[in-house]
């Protein structure tokens, strides 16, 4: 790099820059943060859907899954899971792992009660609602 | 090694290689468990390994990020450091802590785990990379700023130089953002949005000034260029990382529920991140262009340069591929996530703190640099594990690929499963490209108890 350029110019324009953006980052995450009621649909998490992502949590479901496409690649995407398969598929299909079908990929059995599956279920469906800018692509996640 | 106290950075090091070498190992049943499914189950099953693999990246990073801290403080700073004891105490505390943790992970069920460890007092565990239990959690905090104290302390009564300036920025940023995931609101929603203040800011944010100045101070040391040419070219680096980077976690926005004019701006904003991570690959071959003397240490030259070219493929090139929103919109959540992880968090963070290790570990063994044969073979292993990174990174790009054209285009999508199986070719050859890596860090290791042609190189 040139002479004339010394390493104080660099140095300003670091810091300057650094701070800038940041500043930047905290106001569009002041306008973010007030936007998202319209977005998330806050007014539906229930006491249900507040256990439910405790469920998720957890059983450490990300660790396999993704939700919002964030999480593991190992199986399903969930966030449009009750979408594409209802709330009596999801229950029946916890309650029925593992498949045992050899060489396939297994499901830990997590023994959940009724009320534990209804509200994780209840997490599922409002998860579905979230205006996710119409992802993912097609119901298949 | 100039000053006594920079000795505590072995046991650091050492840590740190033992921990990587779990986190292979967990890898390479990860990947086994992509084609045989129930591989291990139900003892391991594959959300235990996957937490066991991306957490000990994770502390093994931060334990060689802390060596480096220990080992180039004192030598910029002029001086012993100020606490050597403590940080001894931290180093037992962080390794039993860890050590404990991946236990927790293994041997009860997390569920058990968090009831254990306190989670219903204050959820923070089961979001992807932050699973430690509140303990592990809070003690990574207490580790921190025990590790910040004593550095900073010692640049305070020493010379202050430009590398431990950034070197303190970025590991006082990587403590403050760890504080996000202690914040787990019920929306999950905001979840997203304030996690990603941990985990983008941290990889693509504040630890590129830990990487930055790593290599800067590798690079002074083998190529011995004007500190002055190296810490102009580190400030416009990282400036570059920050005013691309901050804005850039936009690109992780885009399809949680946050407000849509975040598609543009972390579309371009974002496009923009490969750039400081090209200038960090020409100022490192520049710099060993330039070089004013010949280090008898070739392989840390090696790993240097390395660490160049494969951040800026892995973090820039393969980032830049999805990070666009019309085409992430397709990408997001697919094996094409997963290859840019990969080839990103070898190529970056892996490679920069090797070169570190590769650079120090002679100098805290009592000499300038390993012997010839020992050399070779720590070049062997950079090559077999850079090479079949890139295999894998190609590999899962396939998959991916393959994966979007049948599940996520077309008329007649199909399901997650179904197509998981027509990949399958794509996943096999992953796990041949992984033994291959573990056979390069099989030879990495075994170069530490090379004793060929010592004796002509010792100090």
């Amino acid at each position: 790099m040139s002479e004339t350029f010394t390493k104080a110019m660099a140095r300003n324009i670091f810091y300057g820059g650094a701070v800038f953006f940041f500043l930047l980052f905290i106001a569009l995450t002041f306008d973010t943060v007030q936007t998202l009621p319209k977005r998330d649909h806050r007014e539906n998490i229930t006491d249900s859907v507040v256990r439910g992502k405790h469920i998720w949590e957890t059983r450490d479901c990300v660790g396999c899954h993704t939700i919002l496409g964030e999480g593991a690649y190992f199986a399903p995407e969930l966030g449009n899971v009750y979408k594409r398969r209802g709330g009596d598929f999801i229950k029946a299909w916890i309650k029925s792992q593992p498949t045992g079908a050899p060489g396939r990929r297994q499901m830990p059995q997590f023994n959940l009660t009724d009320q534990q599956l209804d509200d994780l279920v209840s997490f599922l469906k409002w998860t579905s609602e979230i205006n996710t800018s119409n992802w993912p692509p097609n119901i298949e996640g | 090694m100039q000053y006594k106290s920079q000795a505590v950075a072995k046991p650091y090091f050492i840590a740190a290689i033992g921990l990587f070498i779990g986190q292979i190992l967990f890898g390479l049943i990860m990947g086994y468990q992509y084609v045989v499914g129930d591989f291990l189950f139900p003892a391991i099953p594959f959300n235990v390994a996957r937490m066991v693999h991306t957490n000990l990246l994770i502390v093994w990073t931060l334990f060689a990020f802390m060596g480096a801290g220990y080992y180039l403080i004192p030598e910029e700073a002029e001086t012993e450091l100020f606490s050597p004891k403590l940080a001894i105490i931290m180093f037992w505390i962080f390794l039993v802590a860890g050590a404990l943790t991946i236990v927790g992970y293994l041997a009860v069920p997390y569920a058990t785990l968090a009831r254990m460890t306190g989670n219903d007092i204050l959820a923070t565990m089961g979001r992807e990379f932050l699973e430690q239990p509140l303990p592990t959690k809070v003690g990574i905090v207490i580790v921190a700023l025990a590790f910040l104290f004593n550095i900073s302390l010692t640049v305070l009564k020493g010379r202050k130089t430009s590398i431990s300036l950034v070197l303190l920025l970025g590991l006082w940023g990587l403590a403050v953002f760890f504080l996000f995931s202690f914040y787990n609101p019920s929306n999950l929603v905001l979840d997203k949005y304030f996690w990603w203040w941990t985990v983008h800011l941290w990889v693509e944010g504040v630890w590129e000034l830990i990487l930055g100045a790593m290599l800067a101070f590798v690079l002074i040391k083998i190529t011995g260029v004007d500190r002055e040419v190296i810490e102009k070219w580190l400030y416009v680096i990282i400036a570059m990382t920050l005013i691309t980077g901050i804005i850039g976690t936009g690109h992780h926005y885009f399809w949680i529920g946050a407000p849509e004019y975040w598609q543009w701006f972390g579309s371009v904003f974002s496009a923009l991140e490969p750039i400081p991570f090209f200038m960090m690959t020409v100022f490192a071959f520049n710099m060993v262009n330039r070089r004013r003397r010949e280090h008898p240490n070739k392989a840390a030259t090696l790993w240097a340069l390395g660490t160049g070219v494969m951040s800026f493929l892995g973090a820039g090139v393969w980032g830049f591929m999805h990070t666009l929103a019309p085409v992430n919109f397709y990408t997001h959540g697919t094996q094409i996530t997963a290859a840019h992880g990969h080839m990103a968090f070898y190529g970056a963070y892996a490679m920069v703190n090797l070169t570190m290790i590769s650079y120090a570990m002679p100098m805290l063994r009592g000499r300038s640099a390993n012997s010839g044969p020992a050399q070779t073979l720590e070049m062997w292993s950079f090559w077999l594990m850079t090479v079949s990174m890139v295999f894998i990174t190609l590999f899962l790009t396939a998959a991916g690929i393959l994966q979007i054209w049948l599940q996520r285009m077309g008329s007649n999508p199909m399901s997650f499963m179904d197509t998981q199986d027509q990949v399958m070719l794509f996943y096999w050859l992953r796990e041949i490209a992984g033994l291959v890596f573990f056979v390069g860090l099989v030879l990495y290791i075994w170069s530490f108890f090379c004793k060929k042609g010592e004796a002509r190189f010792a100090a």
